[in-house]
């Protein structure tokens, strides 16, 4: 499964619910927190569930986001989630390895409840000063977690800064959120780009993720999905490239060597692994 | 069971449904829906209401439904959500 694209879609529009196999994206996100009102969560938490249960999307990444923890909510959104089935849940607000502990625990519990035997990760949301500074702790504390979104609204909110089209307010957000996903070796994803009509600015703000080494991008609207699977999309000489050091790879694994060279440059583990994800981004 | 009491859930957008779950104070279920594919899938509509009712063990209520081209699992989540909401309230 591909992570370029992550599109939120709110939990309470049957409509959109529907549609989130044709949007392009490459996991859908069905939302029970910021996009639906108070007097709305049951409602939201179980049409989501009749969707997983009965819609079944097909060729699409599935994650809901849950409410968070310090809400009345979460606990029956997760029971409801688990029991229907979905690849990830996202939690959002985190700011610690226990809350993460938390969370594994709830999947388990909800597991053993429903009967169910599929794995189902978790993905974090970190948006606050406190869950930054926690970010490696938060990314490396069990093994359920397999990615961490950077929520840029709320942390620039926290922080008392202003969210910008460039985004240098989250500058080191972002480099600090990255490194502490790949040292944990779990998916880094990038904040949405918040300015919908601004197409241009969207590509200049996923082009600045893919660079920076994010894994994918959350968006907003489903016009953003073409440009952002297109910004983590290698280009076809980069393809080429990667094709040929495996191909070099093998060659010295088959002959016996420990090392070879590809137009003059060591081809070692860290260049293999490059090829290996450009690979997987091409889907080639 | 008062017969004031009443409880909803859905909306009027495309591609859902809106239940009102009303008390009677008779015995039985009566079902009123109207839909935009009526001629289509009315009758299917008003199975899954039904199934629903069924399942809840609710008498003396009249269900008004008012579909906008909701999907199966739509009709039956907006059902379990009345149903809830009006058992929350008896």
């Amino acid at each position: 499964m591909r992570n370029r694209t992550f599109l939120f879609m709110p939990g309470n529009n049957p409509g959109m619910l529907a549609s989130a196999q044709c949007l392009g994206a490459d996991v859908v996100i069905f939302d029970l927190e910021d996009a639906v009102a108070q007097q709305e969560k049951d409602a939201a938490r179980t049409l989501v569930r009749h969707a997983l249960e009965e819609l079944r999307p097909q060729g699409v990444g599935i994650t809901v986001r849950i409410n968070g923890l310090d809400t009345p909510y979460w606990q029956a959104d997760m029971e409801a989630v688990v029991r229907a089935g979905t690849d990830f849940v996202m939690v959002p607000k985190l700011e610690n390895a226990e809350q993460v502990l938390q969370v594994a625990q709830a999947i388990e519990s909800a597991r053993e409840k429903y009967h169910v035997t599929a794995q189902i990760k978790a993905l974090a949301i970190i948006e606050s000063p406190l869950g930054l500074e926690n970010a490696y702790a938060i990314a490396s504390a069990h093994k359920a977690l397999q990615g961490i979104l950077l929520g840029a609204e709320d942390f620039t909110a926290a922080m008392g800064a202003q969210r910008t089209a460039e985004g240098a307010e989250i500058a080191h957000a972002r480099a600090r959120l990255v490194t502490a996903c790949k040292a944990a070796g779990i998916l880094a994803i990038d904040t949405p780009y918040p300015f919908v009509s601004d197409l241009e600015g969207l590509e200049k703000d996923a082009a600045y993720a893919v660079q920076l080494g994010f894994d994918g991008k959350a968006v907003i609207s489903p016009h953003h999905v073409h440009r952002v699977n297109q910004a983590f999309m290698p280009a076809p000489e980069k393809v080429n490239w990667a094709k040929r050091v495996m191909a070099a790879a093998r060659r010295a694994d088959e002959e016996g060597k420990g090392a070879v060279s590809l137009d003059g440059m060591m081809i070692d583990l860290p260049i293999i692994k490059r090829a290996e994800r450009i690979l997987l981004l091409a889907d080639a | 069971m008062s017969t004031q009491c009443s409880a909803a859930a859905g909306t009027l957008e495309s591609n859902d449904i809106f239940i009102t779950i009303t008390a009677t104070g008779e015995k039985g279920v009566s079902i009123n829906l109207s839909s935009i594919v009526m001629h289509q899938f009315g009758d299917d509509i008003k199975a899954a209401i039904q199934q629903s009712m069924d399942a809840s063990g609710l008498d003396g209520v009249e269900v008004t439904a008012q579909d906008k081209g909701a999907l199966e699992c739509t009709i039956k989540a907006r059902m379990e959500t009345a149903i809830a909401r009006f058992k929350e309230k008896m």
